[in-house]
């Protein structure tokens, strides 16, 4: 962390404004579907009970996965680097001879710098969350895990977009919204992340609240998933634990808008969906966090983003006070 | 001083050995275990044979419980002391001012202290409390974190009194002295009038 840039963040006040009073609308939604919830401590205890038990036995499971997924005619790369995972997209791009890709919102991706990896190839990469799409423009990084461009104001929005400074937010999102249309038709790969792995269906489901995701999963041609090994889970059923607290820890929903369980390439028979399905596993580093009894709680994380906005110090010097991609409490470790 | 009246009153015998030093965070938190156990051990001798050790820090309580090698289950903090060891909620205090409480964290999230000090307040002739809306969030003191990043420091303790000036009150209350002195700091930058006050300086005021 570098002083200069903490004291950049302090002395901005428009800033400070921004990130204090995001991470506030985002903690309190929190508390307020937490309170509403008398089980809600139980079901984080059974969360982290199902995350324990499956990294213990993470070989069974992630062996389960790639069955299930090669079963419904997908494809498991193993990379265990963020290096392996990137050259392996841009060699299927290229021999499949595609120059646009489309991508939702992927914390995984971002640690790989894979847009930087795409770019040097000479693919184009858009990026299709409304976030993560202001902040591509701006030629940023995600200023927070599940609000990419929480620093940013509605006018600085309206400047990136080149759109009239008065400009509504129906007005900013309809403008982008406009343009990726055009790009989730034209694109031959689309690449989402995941938010949980499902061994004994082979599954990957991603939880959104734009349908980006969902047109990035079943527009293009080619899908890729991308993940961290540590996404897998055992069981369909342990999403119900799973998805009560994911969405009302990260954004005080009870549900998000979007939650797609995406399995494989398109069937016989089904109007849409991807002609060829790949899932990355990516290790990166996991493996030594994994044989480190204490570290290896980390790999619990759901990435709902909830200790950033707690964090006092977070709120204070803001996303890019962080030595990588992932911020907050959760980032140091 | 004002604890040991306090506890006096609510007819404790009170000692206070004078060969007592820090509990030891400051080393503990800067990773020199080694030192902070030497300061734990030295602890444990000190107070031998009393029945009860009181503190009047949420911080130093919630070092001694949760990170020495074995917690002495006889210390308690002192709000909690009162109201669920001695079962007293009013004192017979008097105070004619307007305060607000601050949750510090280590009384708060360590060890769960949030209704007792408020029900202590509550008993106090004379008293208004009333609440700031940012009551959980940190004064930004932390020990050596306020030494080391003295800049995030000082702007989350601005923050913090900008939630104190907004509820009118004239005095913050807590029960750690050290967030007390950070947030004494801001405030008299900022030019206030508001003061300080430690929980039992208020029990002990008639």
């Amino acid at each position: 962390m570098k002083l200069h840039q903490i004291q950049e963040a302090l002395g901005d006040s428009r800033l400070q404004r921004a990130i204090y009073s995001a991470t506030a609308r985002l903690a309190d939604g929190r508390t307020a579907r937490v309170a509403e919830m008398p089980d809600f401590q139980d079901l984080r205890q059974r969360a982290h009970d199902i995350k324990q038990h499956t990294l213990d036995h993470l070989d069974t499971y992630l062996e389960e996965l790639e069955r299930n997924v090669v079963a419904h005619g997908g494809q498991v790369i193993w990379a265990n680097t963020g290096k392996e995972a990137s050259d392996f997209i841009v060699d299927l791009a290229r021999q499949r001879g595609v120059n646009l890709i489309v991508k939702s919102k992927s914390m995984t991706s971002e640690e790989i710098h894979l847009n930087d990896a795409l770019e040097a190839a000479g693919i184009e990469t858009v990026e299709t969350d409304l976030g993560e799409y202001i902040i591509q423009l701006a030629h940023e990084k995600p200023y927070h895990i599940i609000a990419p461009a929480l620093h940013k104001t509605m006018g600085q929005v309206a400047e990136i977009l080149k759109a009239p400074a008065d400009s509504t937010a129906e007005e900013l999102t309809a403008l982008a919204r406009a343009v990726l249309r055009e790009k989730f038709l034209q694109a031959g790969i689309g690449i989402t992340g995941a938010n949980f792995l499902i061994a004994d269906s082979g599954a990957v489901v991603v939880v959104e609240n734009e349908g980006n995701a969902r047109l990035s999963s079943s527009a293009p041609r080619i899908h890729i998933a991308i993940a961290g090994f540590e996404k897998v889970i055992p069981r369909a059923q342990d999403l119900s634990v799973f998805l009560k607290v994911l969405a009302r820890s990260a954004t005080g929903q009870k549900l998000s808008v979007y939650t797609s369980f995406l399995a494989g390439p398109r069937r016989q028979g089904e109007p849409d969906g991807p002609d060829e399905f790949y899932l990355i596993l990516l290790d990166n580093g996991r493996s030594r966090v994994l044989a480190d009894r204490e570290k290896r709680q980390s790999l619990y994380c759901i990435r709902c983003g909830a200790c950033l906005n707690h964090c006092p110090v977070y709120r204070k010097i803001g996303g890019y006070s962080y030595p990588w991609v992932y911020s907050g409490p959760i980032g140091k470790i | 001083m004002a604890m040991a009246e306090v506890l006096e009153r609510a007819g404790c015998d009170v000692e206070f050995r004078e060969a007592q030093t820090c509990c030891g965070q400051p080393a503990f938190n800067s990773g020199y275990r080694e030192e902070a156990r030497r300061v734990a051990a030295h602890f444990m001798k000190v107070f031998e044979g009393s029945e009860y050790i009181v503190v009047p820090s949420g911080s130093c309580a919630s070092m001694i419980s949760h990170h020495y090698d074995q917690p002495d289950p006889r210390v308690w903090e002192f709000s909690k002391f009162l109201v669920d060891v001695l079962h007293v909620e009013d004192l017979g205090a008097r105070l004619d001012r307007v305060v607000t409480y601050h949750d510090s964290c280590h009384a708060l999230r360590e060890l769960k202290i949030k209704d007792a000090p408020r029900r202590l307040l509550a008993n106090v002739r004379g008293l208004r409390v009333v609440e700031m809306d940012a009551a959980e969030e940190c004064c930004g003191f932390g020990g050596t974190f306020s030494v080391k990043f003295a800049d995030v420091s000082g702007a989350m303790a601005r923050t913090k009194i900008e939630s104190i000036l907004r509820t009118g009150a004239d005095t913050v209350v807590s029960i750690d002295s050290s967030c007390l002195m950070q947030l004494q700091g801001a405030l008299s930058r900022a030019g206030s009038n508001i003061r300080t006050m430690h929980l039992a300086e208020v029990l002990a005021s008639r």
